[in-house]
């Protein structure tokens, strides 16, 4: 490979990880209160909000079940108005937000609602308000099955970023299809694929260990 | 203005008619979980409340700190009724009433200290002043050496310790236990009840529990009430009620471990009529003054007959020896008069069960 193709991958690469970086960023800061409000707020949870709980849940399932390459489109108006342009990586950062909010906030929500009822009743016993239950009891120790999710996420989102390539986004998805499979040079189209084999492992790998340390329920003294 | 001993009589928690029913939903019928229940628990005392799965005590205990409320009637604690408080009051209130459960409910991401700081941290308390109070705590429950532990490297009785000062840091005038010593093993299970004795004499913490287990009455209440159906169906100190058991649920708690219960190889043997030759068979239950007398040689005496022991046990309850005996009495039934009667003049309860060969 000339040293050309190969710049080319390192460029493409880091156009790949900050898209998936920035997507899951923004992500999860809107994806987390999302989830939060969806484990709390049907009738008798803390938030009771079952109305509201229903139609974000329905908006979360259709977002969620638009295949990513067609929401990628129907929202081209939406990511001109914010990125300014819909094609590049910049603009590719705004489907894949889109996406990952509601797959954040329906892990997110499994994650909360796994946690134990008993704690709940006790933080309450102690005079806890629903913030406080949500701050310090709901939110810590949900915190290594959070961390899973957000692996499991990043995971999703660099698979999906080697979509947006085939509508004019940046990273290493483009250039497997424009070098790899337009060009057809297998060599390039092979190290993409590695790339990203050892981008997804290494998000995994990193991802378990984090909720490892975080997860003090196995600790044998 | 009342004199003083008044205000020391005055019940620190009191039921007034309290029902609770939990209404038909779908195919189910709605459910009577409490049914008009009036209960006073004194200060400073320690109140059990026995009785099977199902009965209503856990939603009894849980209103006591409004975590349930009820369709009718009030709870009054250290004079304010819960029942009618707001939800922010209540919050409030609930930092005067602290509670354990069976199952500990500590936070795995939180060690013993942060445990133990939790319910501080709820309420305000500034962080500079939560060293202060919990290492105290951590001392008074003997997990000094564990302060930096989490849950899951601690046994069931530490974890328990950790419970019991969470409940205790925010200085609760009641420590409410929900089958605190359910999941623990019977050597843990005393010391924690012993545990818990000691706090009720220091502290003058008054404490009340929910257990399914009459050994645990047994070991650490003053009184007692017995939960059957959602119904207080027998309620008194301790020692009255295993002295003289009137309720069907009751004796049965009682027989548990006074061994008031018949047992399976005699029930097998009892015939309801007598034939010649045939003792008769007596439940003599010994107590307070009666156990300490020497009734059965004093028979045997009196009335020239056999009396042979089948089954027995004695108890220290609240304090007072307690005695249950199955003997076999060899006499036939004007002497069995006789000596039914002069049991029961001893201050003991006496049941003919019936005959044996």
């Amino acid at each position: 490979m000339s040293p050309e193709i190969l710049q080319l991958i390192a460029w493409s690469t880091l156009d790949t990880l900050v898209m998936v970086g920035l997507a899951g960023l923004f992500g999860t800061l809107l994806g987390l209160p999302l989830g939060i409000f969806l484990a709390t707020s049907r009738a008798n949870e803390f938030f009771p909000a079952p109305n509201a709980n229903r139609i974000l849940g329905f908006i979360v399932n259709a977002t969620r079940s638009t295949p990513f390459i067609i929401l990628v489109v129907a929202i081209v108006p939406l990511t001109r108005l914010i990125a300014g342009t819909s094609i590049g990586t910049r603009a590719a950062i705004v489907p894949l937000t889109i996406a990952a909010i509601p797959f954040i906030a329906r892990v997110i929500e499994a994650a909360i609602r796994e946690v134990d009822q008993g704690l709940v009743e006790a933080a309450r016993a102690f005079g806890a308000s629903p913030l406080q239950i949500v701050q310090k009891v709901l939110l810590p120790e949900a915190m290594p099955a959070v961390t899973l999710a957000l692996t499991l996420t990043i995971v999703s989102l660099l698979g999906y970023s080697a979509m947006v390539g085939a509508v004019g986004g940046g990273g290493l998805g483009d250039l497997g299809i424009r070098y790899g499979y337009q060009r057809f040079m297998p060599d390039v189209m092979a190290t993409v694929v590695i790339v990203l084999i050892v981008l997804v492992q290494g998000a995994q790998t990193l991802g378990e260990a984090i909720a490892r340390r975080l997860d003090k329920r196995n600790r044998n003294s | 203005m009342p004199p003083p001993s008044d205000v020391q009589t005055q019940p620190i928690i009191a039921f007034a008619g309290v029902s609770k029913v939990y209404p038909a939903r779908n195919e189910s019928a709605e459910v009577v979980a409490l049914h008009d229940i009036d209960l006073q628990v004194p200060q400073g005392a320690i109140v059990g409340v026995i009785g099977k799965s199902g009965a209503g005590k856990s939603t009894l205990i849980r209103l006591i700190n409004g975590l349930e409320r009820p369709s009718r009637g009030s709870v009054l604690v250290n004079g304010t009724d819960v029942t009618a408080l707001g939800e922010r009051d209540l919050r409030e209130a609930r930092r005067s009433i602290g509670m354990i459960f069976q199952h500990f409910n500590l936070l795995s991401s939180r060690t013993a200290f942060e445990n133990i700081a939790l319910p501080l941290e709820i309420a305000g308390v500034a962080k500079s002043e939560i060293a202060g109070i919990v290492g105290p705590l951590l001392a008074m429950v003997g997990l000094s050496d564990k302060r930096d532990r989490y849950p899951a490297e601690l046994s069931g009785g530490q974890k328990q310790r950790v419970g019991i000062a969470r409940a205790l840091a925010t200085k609760p005038k009641v420590l409410l236990s929900d089958e605190a010593t359910s999941a623990l093993d019977p050597e843990t299970t005393d010391q924690i009840l012993s545990l818990l004795k000691t706090i009720n004499a220091e502290l003058k913490l008054t404490i009340v529990f929910i257990t399914h287990e009459m050994s645990v009455v047994k070991k650490l209440a003053d009184r007692v009430a017995v939960l059957e159906g959602g119904r207080i169906v027998e309620q008194g100190t301790t020692f009255e009620v295993f002295a003289n058991p009137r309720h069907e649920t009751t004796k049965r708690f009682v027989g548990s471990i006074t061994g008031g219960n018949v047992p399976e190889w005699l029930r097998a043997k009892l015939k309801p009529e007598r034939l010649a030759g045939d003792s008769a068979v007596l439940h003599v239950g010994f107590t307070g003054r009666g156990a300490g007398q020497p009734v059965l040689s004093r028979l045997a005496r009196n009335f020239g007959i056999d009396v042979n022991i089948l089954h027995g046990q004695v108890e220290t309850i609240a304090s007072h020896p307690f005695g249950s005996l199955f003997i076999s009495v060899a006499a036939d039934p004007e002497v069995l008069g006789k000596v039914i009667a002069e049991l029961k003049a001893g201050q003991n309860t006496v049941e003919h069960l019936g005959y044996v060969a």
